[in-house]
């Protein structure tokens, strides 16, 4: 069995392959569905949107459930404490992904135009409730959240719901919705054509762009508002997890350090200036494949960079520092970090395998000609 | 310390969220299997009206398993939200089967439902069938390991716990698999939910048949639901034995609740049927007994003897005498101020420091509890009876009158006369409802059953959830109870107007009462 030590860095590595296949997959539907009251028209223009993902949201879906289940198994004090620390706001998302099953299953259901508007802004909530509340708790982790830990280790929220949505981390929702939108403008591109795909297109430059902008203005206020982390006490990767074991300082410039030790690094962010410019000059271009792929790369870049700062903090506290969970400390035993490899070392493969088989079996343009043809079964 | 308040509102929502996600869990598991089915036959007769069978009850099926998606999000939510401290102290283990579910049986089935709905165009006829049964094999998978999970709850085999980490850790893989209590429970579970899917079918097909509609459509699903159903009642009455003996094993509290035992019996005991227990006064009233019974079934034994409530709460109150012990040296250790002797003396009495957390919920210093405190305590360690008992007597009664509608039904299915037997139709349509009622009762039995605990022996309840207000909770059940109110009406109203529609609802021409359902411009 490989040791403790380089599994608690694969599980951080497979915990962030997670967090991508949930942006790249679940990420362009939540983007559909917010682009959906706009970008469709009419009734039978909104199912073509609609349809673009009917067969795959599903599973994209589960891209999702399967990062929280990763996260409870692979890190469960940070799966304690951050669901019931950030509860409301977990609640919030909860009950805008309500909307998204029934919404796509009920909504062709019923031949009334209420019905299917109301739903219709089901799925826009659906998708752009979550996709905004995930970028503000990652301003907030990246500011560090007031919580600490009872001698038993009950982990104890002392913040509040409106203390989250400070400026920095709206700043930071605001990148992640515009991420998401955008991946999901690319997409829409792809899978629709005439106006449907040009005010895709459109919404693919604006989103764009102001990904960028906003992810720009994130970094540097990062790098010259934000106060890092970093643990000063001795640390030993392969002990036994306690996360009161060690001291933690608050430093400014401390998330620049991991870049400034190996700067490779600073391809990350790289790739995701590189990535979104890519992605927004082929949406220009017309040629939404490349986008797609484009703003697929933004997205590694954009959720790595985010990582790569923090290591090996995932969550820390600002209210008593020492109690911030780290790679080290906050994770599963040995065994269960081994055994969950290898589930995750054989299942990925196998996922992705079939759901690449799925969407090439379901390729083509969804077409208004499809919907009228197909009024009874379609979405 | 937690306030009780927060424990009953955290239990309430928890239970409140979990019976109604399993509302739809059993149709879903039992349906996706009668599509295959019905698919089957499809693929191997070429006839159409198998086709549009399996589209139609696949509409039904997609209208519940909509609700099925959405409400399972809201139990992988809520461990993390409401029960942080249970998360911490068994996400080592518990975690595991939850984040496997996902990788190898959710995405399974989440990514061919979709193809199932949209793919009959663009697959082969046979790559359709497979996707089919891709998808009921799924969810049959996120069963299996959902119910590891559960079953770890109730017999918490392979694992222990580590005072360095402050939380149980697993020790071994294979036993947390191959535990028996969650294979006598998957076995089960998957058996209620084909009673579930086969009574589903064969009700609506009754009432197009009491009815006169289309009466070949109905007659060919109604076959399917009898024979499917037949072998699931069968099924789901052996295994559900299967499931008792489990308990009699790893649960003795939770039996003794459901059979009402406050005093041991000489072996074989006899099996209450019917009793009024006065959980106050600790005595049944008016019982009906029948002799040698419960000793029979439970232990499968003439000489085993099954412990009653008296023995129970003795042996606990015991177990929490040395839990006290494990608990101060718990915090010893923690403390770092233990020795070598003291550090070895954990290690023999922690398998009891569950029953002394018990004594939390009257003294946050177990060390100060009294005499009074123990025995309040051990009478805690048993469920209330009343409710457990008539729960599963419920249940059992239904499960029994479900084995005797299917096995009518598939009897005069054998001979062809069931749609002249109207009050045989009629007892199927009205009887629908009850499978549900029958599974959730079960669920009532195996996790009320399982109180005062999380994970029976090893974690309190009272000392599970997160630290959350009261407020906050009020608010969060509020909210709960407002979006599944609203999708419960809507899904009621899909169901029925699909359900009353039947085939006609597929715009094939083929079948009489088509409506127009063209788009809203």
């Amino acid at each position: 069995m490989l040791d403790y030590e380089t599994l608690k860095i694969i599980w951080w590595l497979l915990v962030g392959v997670l967090l991508l296949g949930f942006a790249v997959m679940d990420g362009h539907d939540m983007g559909v569905g917010t682009l959906l009251p706009f970008v469709g028209r009419t009734d039978v223009e909104r199912r073509v949107v609609i349809n673009t993902v009917g067969p795959h949201w599903d599973g994209n879906q589960v891209w999702f459930i399967t990062g929280g289940g990763a996260i409870f198994a692979a890190w469960p004090l940070v799966y304690a404490t951050a669901f019931s620390g950030f509860y409301w706001a977990m609640l919030a998302v909860l009950w805008a992904l309500f909307f998204r099953p029934v919404g796509f299953d009920y909504r062709s259901k019923v031949n009334s135009p209420v019905w299917r508007s109301a739903w219709d802004w089901g799925l826009f909530v659906g998708g752009a409730v979550p996709a905004l509340i995930f970028g503000v708790a990652f301003g907030n982790l990246l500011q560090g959240v007031p919580f600490h830990f009872l001698d038993n280790l009950m982990p104890v929220y002392t913040g509040s719901f409106w203390g989250l949505l400070n400026p920095f981390a709206l700043l930071a929702g605001v990148v992640s919705l515009s991420m998401l939108t955008f991946h999901g403008a690319n997409y829409l591109m792809i899978r629709t054509e005439g106006e449907i795909q040009e005010r895709a297109r459109k919404a693919a430059l604006i989103f764009g762009s102001v990904m960028l902008l906003a992810f720009a203005l994130a970094g540097v206020w990062v790098s010259l508002g934000i106060k890092g982390y970093v643990i000063t006490s001795a640390v030993d990767p392969a002990a036994l997890p306690n996360p009161l074991d060690k001291t933690v300082s608050i430093q400014a410039g401390a998330w620049l350090a991991n870049f400034k030790a190996h700067p490779l690094l600073w391809l990350v962010p790289g790739v995701a200036f590189g990535g979104g410019l890519l992605a927004l000059f082929m949406a220009a271009r017309r040629y939404p494949v490349l986008a797609f792929i484009g703003s697929g790369l933004a997205e590694l870049g954009i959720i790595g960079t985010a990582g790569v700062a923090m290591f090996p903090f995932v969550m820390p506290s600002s209210s008593d520092p020492r109690s911030s969970l780290t790679v080290w400390d906050s994770v599963s035993s040995h065994l269960t970090l081994g055994v969950m490899f290898w589930a995750a070392l054989i299942f990925t493969p196998i996922v992705i395998a079939y759901t690449s088989w799925a969407y090439r079996k379901m390729a083509g343009k969804v077409t208004t000609a499809f919907i009228e043809a197909n009024d009874r079964s379609a979405y | 310390m937690i306030s009780e308040t927060v424990v009953d509102l955290s239990r309430l929502q928890f239970a409140a969220t979990a019976f109604y996600h399993f509302l739809f869990v059993p149709l879903t598991l039992g349906l996706s299997f009668l599509l295959a089915i019905m698919e089957t036959v499809y693929v191997m007769t070429g006839k159409e009206i198998y086709r549009d069978m399996t589209k139609f009850w696949g509409k039904l099926f997609g209208i519940n398993f909509a609700l099925g998606v959405t409400t399972g999000i809201t139990m992988e939510f809520q461990f993390g939200t409401n029960w942080a401290y249970y998360s911490h102290y068994v996400g080592d283990i518990f975690g595991a089967p939850l984040a496997i579910e996902g990788l190898m049986a959710f995405f399974l089935e989440s990514t061919f439902i979709g193809l199932f709905f949209f793919g009959w165009e663009k697959l082969s006829k046979r790559e359709h069938l497979v996707i089919t049964y891709l998808t009921a094999i799924g969810s049959n998978l996120s069963a299996v390991w959902i119910l590891i999970a559960n079953g770890w709850m109730q017999n918490p085999v392979g694992s222990e716990f580590s005072y360095v980490t402050m939380r149980m850790e697993m020790t071994s893989f294979w036993e947390l698999l191959f535990n028996p209590a969650a294979q006598a429970k998957f076995v089960h579970t998957v058996s209620a939910g084909y009673v579930t899917g086969s009574l589903f079918v064969l009700g609506i097909s009754s009432w197009y048949l009491l009815k006169g509609r289309h009466v070949e459509f109905a007659k060919r699903s109604f076959r399917i639901a009898a024979a499917f159903g037949f072998a699931s009642a069968c099924s789901v009455i052996v295994l559900g034995d299967e499931s008792g003996y489990a308990v009699t094993e790893h649960q003795q509290t939770k039996l003794a609740a459901m059979e009402g035992m406050w005093k041991t019996e000489e072996a074989p005991a006899p099996f209450t049927l019917f009793a009024l227990p006065d959980d106050a006064r600790r005595e049944n009233h008016a019982e009906v007994k029948i002799p040698y019974a419960l000793g029979l079934i439970a232990t499968r034994s003439t000489d085993k003897v099954v412990p009653g409530i008296d023995q129970l709460e003795a042996r606990a109150a015991e177990r929490i005498r040395q839990g006290m012990e494990a608990v101060q040296l718990l915090e010893l250790l923690r403390a770092g101020k233990a020795d070598e002797a003291q550090r070895a003396r954990f290690e023999q009495v922690k398998d009891d420091l569950g029953y002394g957390l018990l004594l939390k919920k009257y003294s946050e210093d177990v060390s100060l509890a009294t005499p009074e405190m123990i025995a309040q305590a051990a009478r805690d360690s048993i469920p209330p009876v009343a409710p457990m008992f008539w729960t599963f007597r419920l249940m059992v009664a239904l499960g029994f009158s479900f084995f005797l509608l299917f096995a009518l039904s598939f009897w005069y299915s054998a001979k062809n006369t069931f749609q002249e037997q109207r009050w045989l139709l009629r007892w199927a349509l009205w009887f629908i409802p009850m499978p549900w009622i029958a599974s959730e009762m079960g669920w009532f039995v195996a996790e009320f059953g399982r109180q005062p605990w999380t994970i029976y022996g090893v974690l309190p309840t009272q000392l599970s959830t997160s630290t959350l207000t009261a407020g906050s909770l009020y608010g969060s059940l509020a909210g709960f109870l407002f979006f599944y109110t609203g999708l419960l009406v809507v899904e009621m109203y899909l169901m029925f107007k699909y359900a009353r529609l039947g085939p006609a609802s597929l715009g094939t021409g083929r079948y009489e009462g088509e409506t127009d359902l063209k788009p809203a411009q």
